[in-house]
């Protein structure tokens, strides 16, 4: 008994249909990688612009008067990590607190970013009583960094430094990697 | 003539065998009564939807997602250009209250059970467009590129960095770069304007149909229950009975909208635009960033919940509470629909509600925040360096230098002015002892609470002159704190510069 022409598979009777019907779901298939593909290397490129960190001088040593912390200002213009439409939100503020020189004569500093490490909102300088206060939720930071109080889970973000002599001047320059914006499990240095 | 032109058309598009009988199906009877006044929430939130989708193409027109130039288009539509400031203004407080609008219309399918059988999914695509309410809330205050805006992305990055592993990844395609700046506003831009409009307005499409295919729940009953084998039957007969939506039932929606764009016109006219309130210059000083109103509460969870929980509040609260909406019609879908006879979910909504505006008032008031210009601007209230005609001694005087200098004032109040992080330090001669008060500068709250510790922060001098200072803060003529054991001995081991605690000033006199 032979099968009737609804018992037998598509295949069966029109390979050629299915052929046609896997073709276009591969055509499809393709059309789709072409457009996806780019569009999420597109977005990825976001991911890839925070691998460059490049040094930037903050000015030499001399500027910073040892313990003291002041509020260093990098205008626009030298932010290397800023789009050249960023306009003033390139402007990017560090904590600069110059330590003195330790045993072996080195200058030490402390770099601190603005952001809190609560939330991100920027911490304030008050020398009278050398704390770092956040307007947000009141994150307190010590002078060298350590939470004080409230909800900070850690302390400041620390940039990393290096003192140098700058090409074309006779003194040492403080130079900092350009902070792009911390958050707590993307810390400016290595070791948090 | 006009009659031949509109059959053209309806020959073509289907006006009268398509479009008619969808505005014109049935709802049940009441609506055309006075219940019917309890089902303009909708479509209020629509008129204010489309006064959106309209103020924001015409802001669009003018507005600059620069991050360069953003703030200065703003500036530009308030003081410049003709009406500038009223379509932002209305922008502003139509928003607003399309937040409000979607919440009433939420809370009425909530209060009514209009949530159950077989209007589960028109709830889940509901919560949907609350979400995209809020996301455009969220979204469109980044486009007021002040420090608000500005700081409210870095809050949300640094929410989004706690994300486990994949938090830096989320951080980067947040903000499209490295730092705050022009790819993160042109992100918002895109989010604010295609995106989640997009979606919104998909999810709105879906929401009409499922409406129009479901039809309207009739008003509840008490002991008429949801069966959900009898329930497309008894709703079929109820509509049998029922009005055509184009009509009476509609007359309530067009009237309530009108009057909802009228106070919100009134409101924008009155009230002016939200801001920008200075430039986004992340190294402004003094920047107070706060949330607008849609996200106060989650400003205030976000100070009151516990160190240790945070991560997962952040995380993980808001996948909860998502699901927890969208698991409201799947929790009961039958049976009764009436309030009275669900004290326990009317309950939980006030409960939630009554959360809600607790958490939004902290958010408003911030108690917890410092205020960080107290200690050089407000002084300290003469009264208590001046009691009746007895003057604080040079070393108390002193201390009320080093009280103010030391910031103390950003988070203690002397008479209710100052910060409210700490108590209230006007009396606190009469609670702490010289000894406590000691130990508590120096220390601070132990393990890093809420008062850092002053030790290292002034010299042995100062922190004298503070003690004896704030020894002195109580009401004249009240003896200063002793320690219980200390209690009867009266004069012993007391330092000799405090004899005046056993008296109090006005009686040492």
């Amino acid at each position: 008994m032979t099968k009737t022409t609804e018992d037998r598979s598509e295949l069966e009777v029109k390979p050629r249909r299915v052929f046609l019907k896997l073709l276009t779901a591969l055509l499809g298939a393709i059309a789709t990688a072409a457009i996806a593909i780019p569009g999420f290397g597109y977005l990825a490129a976001a991911v890839a612009r925070r691998k460059e960190q490049p040094w930037i001088s903050l000015g030499p040593v001399s500027a910073f008067p040892p313990g003291e912390t002041r509020l260093k200002v990098i205008k626009p213009s030298d932010n290397p990590l800023a789009q050249p439409w960023d306009g003033i939100t390139a402007q990017t503020g560090v904590y600069v607190r110059y330590l003195g020189r330790d045993e072996s004569y080195q200058d030490q500093f402390n770099v601190f970013a603005i952001n809190c490490t609560h939330l991100g909102c920027p911490v304030e300088w008050f020398p009278q009583s050398g704390l770092f206060m956040c307007p947000c939720h009141g994150g307190v930071y010590y002078e060298n960094g350590d939470r004080a109080s409230g909800p900070p889970p850690r302390g400041l973000y620390l940039c990393v430094w290096k003192v140098k002599q700058d090409a074309n001047a006779t003194e040492p320059h403080l130079f900092i990697q350009a902070p792009f914006l911390p958050t707590l499990q993307h810390t400016l240095t290595d070791k948090g | 003539m006009i009659k031949a032109v509109y059959r053209w058309f309806d020959t073509r598009l289907g006006i009268g065998d398509t479009w008619m009988p969808m505005l014109r199906h049935p709802v049940p009877r009441e609506l055309a009564g006075p219940l019917g006044w309890w089902y303009v929430f909708g479509s209020a939130s629509m008129t204010l939807l489309l006064v959106q989708i309209l103020t924001g193409i015409g802001l669009a027109l003018t507005y600059v997602p620069s991050a360069g130039q953003a703030y200065e288009s703003l500036l530009y539509l308030n003081y410049q250009q003709p009406w500038g400031w009223f379509l932002r203004s209305l922008h502003y407080w139509s928003g607003s209250a399309m937040v409000v609008m979607v919440l009433l219309h939420m809370t009425q399918v909530f209060w009514h059970a209009a949530y159950k059988y077989p209007r589960e999914l028109t709830w889940c695509i509901g919560v949907g467009l609350l979400l995209c309410t809020l996301g455009m809330a969220f979204t469109g205050q980044v486009l007021r590129w002040d420090p608000d805006a500005y700081w409210g992305v870095g809050v949300g990055a640094a929410m989004a960095g706690r994300v486990p592993a994949a938090g830096p990844t989320i951080v980067d395609l947040l903000l499209g770069g490295p730092i705050i700046g022009a790819d993160t506003l042109s992100r918002f831009f895109a989010l604010h304007v295609f995106v989640i409009p997009g979606i919104l307005l998909t999810l709105l499409a879906v929401h009409l149909w499922l409406v129009i295919k479901q039809g309207v729940s009739v008003p509840p009953q008490p002991g008429k229950i949801v069966d959900l084998l009898k329930y497309d039957a008894e709703y079929h007969e109820e509509l049998r009975r029922g009005e055509p939506f184009l009509g009476e039932a509609m007359l309530k929606d067009v009237a309530v909208s009108a009057l909802v764009v009228i106070v919100v016109v009134t409101i924008a006219a009155l009230a002016g635009p939200k801001g920008p309130s200075a430039p986004p210059d992340p190294t402004l000083s003094g920047a107070n960033p706060r949330p607008d109103w849609p996200f106060l509460w989650l400003f205030g969870l976000l100070s009151l919940s516990p160190p240790a929980a945070e991560t997962a509040v952040i995380l993980i609260m808001p996948i909860v509470l998502v699901l927890g909406l969208l698991a409201v019609p799947f929790i009961s879908n039958r049976g009764e629909r009436a309030p009275t006879r669900r004290p326990m979910a009317i309950l939980l909504m006030i409960v939630i509600y009554a959360v809600l505006g607790v958490l939004s008032y902290m958010g408003q008031t911030s108690p917890w925040s410092p205020r960080m210009l107290a200690w050089s601007g407000d002084a300290v209230p003469v009264n208590l360096i001046k009691k009746m005609d007895e003057s604080l001694s040079p070393v108390e005087l002193q201390g009320a230098v080093v009280f103010q200098n030391k910031q103390c004032r950003n988070c203690h109040a002397l008479e209710g002015i100052g910060g409210t992080r700490g108590p209230d330090l006007t009396t606190v001669g009469t609670r702490l002892t010289r000894d406590l008060l000691i130990d508590q500068v120096s220390n601070g709250t132990p393990g890093g609470g809420n008062m850092p510790a002053y030790g290292k922060q002034m010299s042995p001098t100062e922190m004298t002159a503070l003690v004896d200072f704030l020894v002195s803060l109580r009401p004249a003529g009240t003896p200063a704190a002793i320690t219980p054991s200390d209690r009867g001995t009266k004069n012993k081991g007391r330092l000799p510069n405090d004899a005046s605690a056993t008296t109090g000033p006005s009686a040492a006199k």
